[in-house]
């Protein structure tokens, strides 16, 4: 056959991390090859070696049967591939003739323009995928699905034998769904390769000729979407061992801490939330990346505060309207992204420890630093810090010890709930495991727990309950002794028939 | 490891002009006579105030190219008001407040309306500056006798001044360090979110800190006027420049979050005393500018290059 695309058991490591083992794929011409695994199963990494945006470590790379060595992103649009991201890369305050040009046009800085051939070169590409927008037309001004056409309309330009789409869906409603879908039969029929990356499984089976499933950075399976079905898929996405070794739940739970009824916030995507948080309790809040689960943490916090619904605090309705509030109602927050925002890097440990405790350990104006470093001590000493000395700045720290200095700023607080994003991102095996030691432990003190993470072992060993969330809204409420079948099922939003 | 580099990026400033005075001591003594000296560091003084306001602005990741014209607008009140024959026990503070209310306009703007601050100071730089000389049509202020060295000798006036900007600079450095409102402003300027995320109010605490720069350039404006028989309208132009040259120079990174302010004290000597120590050297005075400009430089280069490490 005339492989559009294949790669032989490619291989590309960050640092320690293992994204990709010895992956193996292909795509053939007039092809959709859907692309399908959890977060983190290594599908951007794939992605990013064909588009040439990253060097693989190991492994076979061959477009158009001809094996290349240094992909750089000039040479795979040279090439012939192009990719659609989910949110269009395009330039906001250009216009569509503009944005179409720059990438068909040669990058020379002395190129002259010529406006009208670019005007209707960009008519002509338009017209060709059948979408009715002006040239002429402010990116800015374009709706998402607009927007889209006119990266496809880039990629049809370029003459792309290979498209990558990834989760094209993912802000479309339905007509603008079905309109992408004739539009991706027609390249198809056209002799186009497309990749199709897609978390919902139904479309994957409307719309593609094969399917990959990776998991763990590995490349499991490909078949046809004729000899499969979704619960095979789901079982392929995270039947794995849970290898680790997770510290058991002490006790049951207490009363209800949080409760939530009919809780919405436009501004956050998320609508509908019933959910009960009590006592002693690690609910684990699962979900694909965009399902709503951190914008429900930052309503919480007071971030994006509500704008309608209820939200009790030990039986008590309370209005959280600014992370000031939340916090002195006994809410506290660790997100997600503590290399930009859960520690200040370049101040020292033990003020990054007291910042969100002023008023508890500094009566009054001043700081009392002898207070503060025999605190920051006793911190470090009980949650096994590695670090030289509390006036080390955070950046000094590893990973886990940043989320531990993350951590330790808000148990300070004495807070009544806790919640935690994605609280062992980035941070080795064992720091993990102390983590998540430290977790249980503080349930066990009667903290309520609430713990969005992508890392489906961990929701499944650490969680009393789970919550499963999928497109702004609470999908399923699992046992925590849930299968991890149930719990992208009800993530994917299939239709459970094992 | 980094922990060494950024200590001595903090006592660079100190360093050099350690250098520099003992080379003066060495090839031109001339330079270490009393009087000239002690004019020198009075005429100063005022310029460290408002350096060190300049500094906890840059370090909250903010900036202020106002304060010139708010240091004129406040001796000229000041100037004023002594004129009317208000003790200057009473025209310190009133100075100072309208300084608190400049710096209060300021802060509304960038905090409040959440507009850029370099286009607000600039825009109240020049309103202040404008409306001062449509208002004076460039007339100076005749200060009562009595006014000048606050009614003392030269000398003894000249050291009240230097006393009381290192008095102001020891209090200031205190509270950075003591105080939670110092704490947050390095908070709110190594990283915004977080330091929301923590609870602290960044608008307010940006708020505060061009407040306290105005209260600041009001201080300093007496300390000025004090020193010469009139109020010149055209005071304080230039000194934006200078401050923000000292803090940056002293080690306080344009890109906020990271600075001492004692490093503003050797930053803004160093840069006094090129065009006194040319003279003394025997070189072109002309150089003064060109020499300066160079320091800066090199001081953000070397900024530049820690981060890049």
């Amino acid at each position: 056959m005339a492989d559009l695309l294949r790669l032989i058991s490619v291989t590309k490591s960050f640092g320690a991390v293992r994204a990709l083992r010895n992956v193996s794929f292909d795509l053939q011409p007039g092809e959709v090859h859907a692309l399908l695994g959890e977060n983190g199963a290594g599908k951007s990494t794939l992605i990013k070696i064909i588009t040439g945006a990253h060097q693989p470590d190991g492994g076979i790379l061959e477009i158009h049967r001809t094996r290349v060595r240094h992909l750089t992103p000039a040479v795979a649009r040279k090439l012939g591939i192009a990719c659609i991201y989910q949110q269009p890369a395009l330039f906001p305050d250009l216009t569509v003739a503009e944005n179409i040009a720059l990438r068909l046009e040669a990058a020379s800085v002395w190129h002259r323009v010529r406006w009208a051939p670019r005007q209707a070169q960009a008519q002509a590409l338009l017209q060709r995928i059948g979408a009715a927008i002006s040239p002429a037309a402010e990116i800015r001004s374009l709706s998402m699905p607009e927007q889209q056409l006119v990266e496809i309309a880039c990629a049809v330009g370029a003459g792309a034998r290979v498209v990558i789409m990834d989760e094209p869906t993912a802000s479309l409603t339905q007509p603008e769904q079905r309109r992408l879908f004739t539009l991706v039969r027609t390249l198809r029929a056209r002799g186009v390769g497309i990749i199709y990356i897609s978390h919902r499984l139904e479309e994957i089976f409307a719309l593609a000729d094969r399917v990959t499933v990776l998991r763990d950075g590995e490349s499991l399976h490909t078949c046809a979407l004729a000899d499969t079905n979704e619960a095979a898929l789901i079982h392929l996405m995270v039947g794995r061992e849970v290898s680790q070794i997770y510290p058991a739940a002490a006790g049951p739970a207490g009363r209800p801490r949080l409760e939530l009824r009919e809780l919405a916030c436009a501004a956050a995507g998320v609508h509908g939330i019933n959910l009960t948080v009590h006592a002693g309790e690690i609910l684990g809040l699962a979900g694909l990346v965009g399902a709503g689960r951190t914008e429900l943490a930052r309503v919480l916090f007071g971030i994006t505060p509500a704008d309608s619904g209820e939200i009790r605090l030990d039986g008590e309705r309370i209005r959280i309207s600014s992370p000031q509030e939340a916090t002195a109602f006994g809410i506290a927050y660790v997100p997600e992204d503590r290399r930009r925002h859960g520690i200040i890097l370049e101040m020292p440990i033990a003020h990054n420890m007291t910042l969100a405790i002023h008023r508890q350990i500094f009566r009054g104006m001043w700081l009392r630093l002898g207070a503060e470093r025999r605190f920051a001590l006793d911190c470090i000493q009980t949650l096994g810090i590695k670090a030289a000395s509390p006036s080390a700045p955070g950046s000094s720290l590893s990973g886990g010890n940043q989320q531990k200095v993350s951590l330790a700023r808000w148990l300070a607080t004495r807070p009544k709930l806790l919640i935690l994003d994605e609280p062992t991102q980035g941070v080795d095996v064992g720091a993990k495991s102390e983590i998540h030691k430290l977790i249980r432990q503080l349930a066990g003190e009667g903290l309520a727990v609430l713990m969005i993470s992508s890392d489906l072992p961990e929701i499944l060993g650490m969680s009393d309950r789970i919550a499963v969330m999928r497109g702004g809204t609470l999908a399923a409420l699992l046992p925590g002794h849930a299968a991890a079948n149930t719990v992208m099922t009800a993530a994917l939003g299939a239709k459970e028939n094992t | 490891m980094t922990g060494g580099k950024i200590k001595l990026r903090d006592w660079s400033a100190a360093v050099v002009l350690g250098v520099l005075l003992v080379l003066l001591a060495v090839f031109a003594p001339a330079f270490y006579q009393p009087q000239p000296l002690l004019s020198l560091l009075a005429r100063e003084a005022p310029a460290l105030v408002v350096a060190c306001g300049a500094a906890l602005v840059i370090i909250c990741r903010q900036i202020d190219i106002s304060v010139g014209s708010q240091f004129a607008v406040c001796s000229v009140a000041a100037g004023l008001l002594a004129a009317q024959g208000l003790p200057l026990l009473l025209v310190v503070p009133l100075s100072i407040a309208v300084g608190t209310l400049l710096g209060a306009i300021n802060g509304v703007l960038v905090a409040g309306l959440r507009l850029p601050s370099i286009v607000v100071t600039l825009a109240t730089m020049v309103t202040w500056r404008e409306g001062l000389r449509w208002l004076r049509q460039g007339q100076f202020v005749d200060l009562p006798d009595g006014t000048q060295w606050l009614g003392l000798s030269q000398t003894a006036g000249q050291w009240t001044l230097i006393v009381a900007a290192l008095l102001g600079l020891l209090g200031l450095v205190w509270a950075t360090q003591h105080l939670a409102l110092g704490r947050f402003i390095y908070a709110v300027g190594s990283d915004a979110e977080a330091a929301r995320l923590s609870g602290i109010r960044p608008q307010m605490i940006t708020f505060l800190v061009f407040v306290l720069m105005g209260a600041l350039a009001g201080l300093a404006a007496v300390m000025n006027l004090v020193q010469s028989p009139q109020v010149d309208p055209k005071a304080g132009t230039g000194l934006e420049l200078k401050a923000i040259a000292a803090a940056v120079v002293g080690g306080v990174e344009i890109t906020g979050g990271r600075g001492r302010l004692w490093g503003v004290l050797a930053g803004l000597l160093l840069l006094a005393c090129i065009g006194p120590a040319l003279t003394h050297l025997h070189l072109e005075a002309y150089w003064e500018k060109a020499i300066q400009g160079g320091i800066i430089l090199l001081a953000v280069v070397a900024d530049g290059w820690r981060h890049r490490k």
